[in-house]
């Protein structure tokens, strides 16, 4: 099977729904490339070259590239969704999405609710998250917990290049506002990812590693970290299982209750802040669902409540790693009861 | 120094980079012959019994129970009571681990066309002169499935396994979906890999697979074996075919995977996601809808070879598990005694996976066999 990226595979996923329906469409900063200026016709492909080759394909009808404006087309493109179109929004990056949050949070939100079911949004806004790029601050959040406490809202973090192509295409056909947060830094990464159109359901965790011990719920890029870490672990002895919820919104907390009764431990990995997070919020399901289950504390591995640092030697130590990982299951794993 | 034979972990396949020593099934100190399983491995896919490779006193377990090892790592050391000890860790002190170039005993993919569409398919052994081997697979699986078999039915023969329309890598565009359609895939296969006659293998449906091919096709056919075979008997069970058709999630597949073998924990993670995988795939559904519409509608099968079998003169063989929970090992009584029927105590209805080395061991025995008698 042919191995691409996780760039590859986002791309592909969306050269294959605009082959599928002429309704789909691209907008965003540099997408199109050169528009409307001396420069050159797809040259970027957006900031980190997602969209290159939509172009030449598809054409500047259906590849448009936007002013540096989010709040203008990201209005845009809820509004096109509204009125029969299927716009695949680029919002570089989630750092900067606090801009248009009314057209997000009040409008494409809340369509389906307010009338009645009569209207449907399906917009998808891709946006680049994450730390570890040397990108400081303010190009480096993971804010997938903001968009996950709105209700209304599909929110989607790809772990790896397979997953991102099926989601993708997954999220284009759905009929509510999808949220696609890509880890900058997994767009390099490769795996074999099938040629063919295929979609993976929202709200249906992936089980990556099965284990009896303890239980790992991680999000987007701590998926790969939390395998290693099991991989490691099985080695010492202690067995894990690691979930990957793939969406935040829907949940699926059906997968992650199941294996806590099933291993009574939990340790959840989330690159976000600790405070409203997903971390504190599966804590919360495990803590109310599957309190009798528990055999040992529940261990949330995050950032800290800081911004992003700058500074590469503090960025390193920000981002949850996979010895912390380690040592957050070992420990537990040593509380077992007499 | 040369009476010392290395055991080293075995590669099962593509994907396998490292093994899990699960037990040792010969102590240190105790004979073993070359076929003898020594120990079980556990892989990501599937936990299996490993064949020594060579016959002697197993002197020393290098890797202890429930160690992991990377393939081609010595596991243990085979060498004659007169070699000393002293000996044995000089070997094992200057023992290099030999990383196989993943092509040299691998198999390699190639494509078939079949009436515009794309088949798939394995070759390995491709450059030994034996009857060549065709090995297909059943409802839902793939070219995979002899994971564990292909490895040892390639080392005096070439064999080939298909990924039949609907499945694996080939086309998921189906016409009738009926065995007719099938075999003519099959022999798509046969005519673009050059063959002229090989032994048919095919488990579960791609046995009726396999009996249509001998009927539309005999001259191409050196012998069949039916690894728990569709087509000897009436029925299925519906609670799998319809189960695998509807499961999406995780836990439906994982239960209905489970069905196939006498072992539910044989089932592993990597499994269920390939199986999950093949099944998001755009066409599958509605393919292994039509198929099993057409071939296992309503836990009935559709075509009886039973008469087929019992007048060709060629050679036939059947493998059954007795803990087959969706084709029933019954179905074979009544057949006459010029089929051979193994019965596998204990093995579900996956014989090529839970019984490998002796599933390997008898088509060999048993094609050899053929060979003979056609020389």
């Amino acid at each position: 099977m042919p191995k691409k990226t996780y760039r590859q595979a986002i791309n592909e996923a969306i050269a294959s729904e605009m082959r599928r329906d002429h309704r789909v469409i691209v907008l965003g900063e540099d997408n199109a490339g050169g528009k409307g200026a001396p420069g050159e016709p797809d040259a970027w492909g957006g900031v980190l070259g997602v969209t290159k080759g939509l172009l030449p394909e598809f054409g500047e009808d259906r590849v448009l590239d936007t002013p540096i404006s989010e709040s203008a087309f990201i209005g845009a493109a809820v509004g096109a969704a509204a009125t029969g179109l299927r716009p695949v929004a680029e919002l570089m990056f989630v750092d900067f999405m606090g801009v248009c949050f009314d057209q997000i949070f009040n409008q494409a939100a809340k369509f389906r609710y307010m009338f009645g079911g009569k209207a449907v949004t399906p917009v998808v806004i891709r946006t680049m998250y994450g730390g570890g790029f040397r990108a400081a601050s303010q190009h480096s959040q993971c804010l997938y917990p903001l968009f996950t406490h709105i209700p209304g809202l599909k929110v989607v973090v790809p772990s790896s290049p397979y997953e991102a192509k099926g989601l993708m295409i997954q999220a284009i056909r759905d009929d509510d506002p999808v949220i696609f947060f890509e880890h900058k830094v997994l767009y390099d990464v490769e795996e074999d990812v099938p040629d063919e159109a295929y979609t993976i359901p929202f709200g249906e965790a992936n089980v990556t590693r099965e284990g009896r011990d303890v239980t790992i719920v991680a999000f987007g890029r701590m998926v790969g970290f939390a395998n290693t870490a099991a991989d490691e672990l099985k080695r010492d002895g202690i067995s894990v299982t690691v979930i990957d919820p793939r969406t935040t919104s829907p949940l699926d907390s059906e997968t992650i209750l199941d294996s806590v009764s099933e291993t009574g431990r939990l340790v959840v990995v989330d690159e976000a802040h600790p405070r409203c997070s997903m971390a504190a919020d599966i804590a919360r399901l495990v803590a109310e669902e599957a309190f009798h289950d528990l055999k040992a504390p529940i261990r949330t591995i995050t950032a800290p409540h800081t911004p992003v640092p700058f500074s590469p030697a503090l960025e390193d130590i920000y981002i949850p790693s996979v010895a912390k990982i380690k040592a957050a299951v070992q420990a537990l794993a040593a509380k077992v009861p007499a | 120094m040369s009476d010392i034979l290395p055991i080293v972990m075995p590669k099962w396949g593509l994907a396998m980079s490292e093994g899990t020593l699960v037990s040792w099934l010969v102590p240190e100190g105790g004979e073993v012959n070359k076929g003898d399983e020594i120990a079980e491995i556990e892989t990501t896919k599937i936990t299996n019994a490993f064949a020594s490779p060579n016959s002697g006193v197993l002197r020393r377990q290098i890797v202890k129970v429930g160690e992991i090892a990377p393939v081609g790592a010595l596991l243990a050391i085979v060498a004659p009571t007169t070699v000393t000890n002293d000996e044995i860790d000089a070997f094992v002190g200057s023992f290099v681990v030999e990383v196989k170039d993943e092509g040299a005993s691998g198999a390699v993919e190639r494509e078939a066309n079949f009436a515009g569409k794309k088949l798939f398919y394995k070759l390995a052994g491709g450059s030994q002169d034996g009857i060549p081997v065709v090995l297909i697979h059943g409802f839902g699986g793939d070219a995979d499935n002899w994971l564990f078999n292909i490895d040892a039915l390639s080392a005096d023969r070439p064999v080939y396994a298909i990924d039949l329309p609907g499945h694996g890598k080939s086309t998921k565009d189906i016409a009738s979906g009926d065995l007719g359609e099938l075999a003519d895939a099959v022999a798509a296969v046969v005519n673009d890999a050059g063959i002229s006659k090989a032994h048919f293998v095919g488990h579960s449906l791609g046995a009726a697979v396999v009996f249509k091919m001998l009927e539309q096709h005999p001259d191409r056919v050196a012998s069949i074996v039916g690894v728990a075979p569709a087509g000897v008997g009436p029925s299925v069970n519906d609670a799998y075919v319809s189960g695998f058709i509807a499961a999406e999630k995780r836990k439906d597949v994982k239960s209905s995977l489970q069905m196939l073998v006498a072992d539910p924990e044989q089932v592993s993670a990597a499994m269920i996601e390939g199986i999950q995988r093949y099944k998001r795939l755009e066409g599958v559904a509605k393919a292994i809808q039509t198929i099993a519409a057409k071939t296992l509608p309503g836990g009935r099968q559709t075509s009886s070879f039973r008469d087929l079998l019992e007048k060709t003169n060629k050679p036939i063989l059947i493998v059954w598990g007795e803990k087959d929970a969706i084709i029933d090992a019954a179905q074979a009584e009544g057949l006459s005694g010029k089929i051979s029927i193994i019965r596998l105590p204990g093995v579900g209805h996956m014989p090529h996976l839970e019984a490998a080395n002796t599933f390997n061991d008898r088509l060999i025995e048993q094609f050899k066999n053929v060979e003979a008698n056609i020389r």
